[in-house]
């Protein structure tokens, strides 16, 4: 043993992690036996355990890896670090699954309040926050890691950077998850909108998008191509934006290293403003520019065809990431923000349409010369697909960002509605196309059928009609009544009247729910049965070419 | 050398792409949030507006646990049918101590920014029991657990330390007497003399109708009977405000 030891010297990344881990572990232990809630012993101790358990397995792996670190090129060609995108994308379809779950039990509770069952953890307040993390950050999340990771390396043609660090983003990104899901069943929650977790939870995220940030930038440092590929710009700048916001509208005291409790820094009408800065650029960096990033690597790829224009996507990403940021306070129109930021983020928010349809064109128009192609696979047409509800909700948003059509928009169901068309439209379908490219890539097999794929489509995009159309309905119903007077001048509804019509659209949401979960079911089932039961990926006969 | 060429420069060098973002990204935050900061236009200038008292913050903290926010808005918009739903319109002064501030997104309930007093102490507490119980065709969670859990206050004076520092004007007094103050909101008899003084305004009394226990419900209560109620609008001038 001592002979493989000394003849195997441990790397500085591996020594270095894992007495991190074991000096974290030994704090948390302190935390635990010192909480002032029980809830907070419960997630100190599950931070301890799991630090004790990343040591160990540091410890383990070191004793059985080879003397030598990977290489990173084999006969000529990259070496390709895929073990972290695999994990990354099982667990994008897993907490998926759990996302839309949990949402339409939101969406039931609010058609059939008796599914509260007068539980704290499952009342509706900590239910939605779950939903909306559990989609946004821990399926979205997955997915941005597992292709980001997956691009880069093979746009730059280099491996990942780093030993450990890759599988630290990912698990550590995972383990994040855990800890906020938990929190907010367990009342343990910031109440600023997707923001939610606690300052422990927002510290450890920090650590990890710091090494994700490093391992991204330095893969791409490590580079065989003279230039940097278009989605990787597009990633880059989700990455460092979303480190950026988290930082600024998370800034906070905690009362004390025991509690879970702390104070966000900022107060009333700055911390409005800042959290919409943040909420809005969530929507952008995390949803759009990130996902931008997929739609410029997989579309091309599947449809095998350039990218429409390179010039195009030179202002497409300039002008998105210059616009996007000054959108954030068209949350807040005719609310205590001053006019001249209510006017400042309107006046963007119109001009955004501009890029945002500049980038759709893009995506849309690389399919010149093969839109034959929407027929036969649907793979391709789900991303198609996605890229118009992305052209959708990028016009339905500078609409509703018109002061005179908010004030009939905000605080309903239309907000909603908005959201999940970009939600389960653009972001949901770009990232099942992208995971049905991926997983036959990675598992080196034959997605197991095509057919499948085509009923997903079908049965998901009826559910989103659904979802769409029952929350426009229910959005400006609402709105409209708020408004309504009558003949002498008085409001024409009590606040109840108009909470009681909005049952039906809720039960049609709930029911558009159930199909896009059952659509994302069949594409379990599709995944599983591509890597268990596939076809080797060499097993398939060569393309036959036509001659031209 | 035509311009789209000299985009190469972003292309070829990962660290220019890494600052060329992060300029182009830190443009519109600055110019949108900075002078919120420095203009005095920003919050308006009105009487009245205190600190929370120690019960009420309390409240409050149950109020953001249980992510009310997610159905209700803190944030009367200035438009003529909220203003005669709701009351006067919600100024920036009155949640100028909010952290964090729980203006809302979504109205699947009513706006509570004016909730204070209109309502018994009753009401609410058969409310948060079994909302139905008030208001039938409502799509409201119960809360029973709220009026049978005793409130912990035993940091309350910590909580306070850390909203003194980040400009809360909590007196070293007020803090001192934190637990004290909240006690005394609580109880069904108080000799509320000090308190008063402390938090102008401020109503004291056994509002869970359970003089035996001071409980979740008392600082929800204390918290939601205080809410808009601290201006009194019959004294502001709403022209030199416009801003």
């Amino acid at each position: 043993m001592a002979a493989a030891v000394a003849s195997k010297p441990m790397t500085f990344g591996e020594g270095g992690s894992a007495f991190a881990f074991v000096v974290l572990a030994f704090l948390c232990t302190i935390i635990t036996a010192k909480a002032y809630t029980p809830e907070y012993a419960f997630h100190a101790s599950l931070f301890a355990i799991g630090s004790a358990a990343a040591a160990f397995t540091i410890f383990n792996r070191y004793f059985d890896r080879p003397a030598e670190p990977a290489p990173l090129v084999i006969d000529g060609k990259p070496n390709y670090n895929m073990g972290p995108v695999k994990f990354a994308t099982v667990a994008a379809m897993f907490w998926g699954i759990a996302g839309f779950t949990v949402g339409i039990y939101a969406a039931l509770e609010l058609a059939f309040p008796a599914l509260n069952f007068d539980l704290p953890w499952l009342s509706f307040g900590r239910i939605r926050p779950l939903h909306t993390s559990a989609v946004i950050f821990a399926f979205g999340g997955n997915v941005l890691i597992a292709t980001s990771f997956y691009v880069v390396q093979r746009t730059c043609r280099a491996r990942l950077v780093g030993d450990i660090a890759p599988w630290f983003v990912v698990l550590g990104y995972n383990f994040f998850i855990l800890i906020a899901g938990t929190g907010y069943l367990l009342g343990i929650t910031q109440s600023k909108e997707y923001a939610e977790p606690e300052w422990y939870a927002d510290l450890w995220l920090t650590v990890v998008w710091v090494a994700y940030f490093l391992v991204f930038l330095g893969t791409i440092m490590r580079r065989k191509e003279p230039h940097i590929y278009v989605a990787n710009w597009f990633y880059l700048a989700f990455i460092l934006t979303i480190a950026v916001l988290h930082l600024g509208n998370n800034a906070a005291i905690p009362v004390s290293v025991f509690s879970p409790k702390s104070y966000i820094v900022w107060a009333g009408v700055q911390d409005a403003m800042v959290q919409w800065w943040y909420g809005h650029n969530a929507v952008g960096f995390f949803l759009t520019a990130g996902f931008l990033a997929i739609m410029y690597y997989f579309i091309p790829k599947r449809a095998d065809r350039p990218v429409y224009s390179y010039r195009l996507s030179i202002i497409h990403f300039w002008a998105l990431i210059f616009l996007y940021i000054w959108a954030g306070p068209h949350h807040l129109h005719y609310t205590a923000l001053p006019d001249w930021a209510q006017t400042l983020g309107m006046t963007f928010s119109i001009i955004l349409w501009m890029p945002s349809w500049g980038g759709m064109i893009n995506g849309l128009m690389t399919l010149s010369g093969a839109w034959d192609k929407l027929r036969t696979d649907p793979v391709l047409r789900m991303m198609v697909v996605s890229v118009a509800f992305y052209g959708m909700a990028t016009f339905e948003g500078p609409l509703m960002s018109v002061k005179a059509v908010n004030s009939l928009s905000h605080y309903t169901d239309w907000t909603i509605g908005h959201v999940h068309s970009g939600a389960l439209g653009w972001v949901g379908y770009v990232s099942f196309g992208a995971i049905y490219c991926l997983v036959p890539w990675l598992w080196n097999r034959q997605l197991y059928s095509l057919k499948l794929v085509n009923w997903h489509f079908w049965i998901s995009t009826i559910g989103i009609v659904l979802y769409i159309t029952a929350m426009w309905v229910s959005g400006i119903l609402q709105g409209l009544m708020w408004r309504a007077y009558t003949s002498l001048g008085f409001l024409e509804y009590s606040f109840i009247e108009t909470v009681e019509a909005m049952h039906p659209f809720y039960v049609i949401r709930a029911m558009g729910g159930v199909l896009f979960l059952i659509g994302a079911l069949l594409m379990v089932w599709n995944l599983w049965q591509t890597v268990n039961a596939g076809k080797p990926e060499s097993a398939v006969a060569p393309k036959l070419v036509p001659a031209e | 050398m035509s311009l789209w060429q000299k985009h190469a420069i972003f292309e070829k060098n990962s660290i220019v792409l890494v600052i060329g973002v992060l300029i182009v990204i830190a443009i519109g935050g600055l110019v949108e949030i900075a002078p919120l900061f420095y203009l005095k236009s920003t919050i308006e200038k009105v009487e009245g507006v205190r600190p929370y008292t120690p019960l009420e913050l309390a409240g409050r903290n149950i109020y953001v646990r249980e992510g009310c926010y997610n159905c209700h808005s803190q944030m009367i918009r200035a438009l003529r049918d909220e203003v005669e739903r709701y009351g006067h319109y919600s100024l920036a002064a009155e949640s100028m101590y909010d952290r964090p501030f729980q203006w809302g997104s979504k109205r699947t309930g009513p706006d509570l920014a004016r909730i204070g007093g209109k309502y018994s102490d009753e009401w609410h507490r058969d409310h948060l029991r079994e909302p139905k119980s008030v208001v039938p065709g409502t799509v409201m969670p119960a809360y029973p657990w709220l009026a049978a859990t005793d409130l912990d206050f035993d940091h309350i004076d910590d909580d306070m330390k850390v909203n003194a520092a980040l400009g809360v004007p909590y007196t070293p007094a007020m803090i001192a007497s934190a637990k004290a103050d909240l006690k005394t909101q609580a109880s069904a008899d108080p000799d509320a003399a000090d308190l008063v003084k402390r938090y102008p305004k401020v109503l004291a009394r056994d509002f869970d109708g359970n003089a035996a226990r001071i409980t979740e419900a008392d600082a929800l209560i204390a918290y939601l009977q205080s809410l808009g109620t601290l201006v009194d609008f019959k004294l502001y001038d709403d022209k030199a405000n416009i801003r």
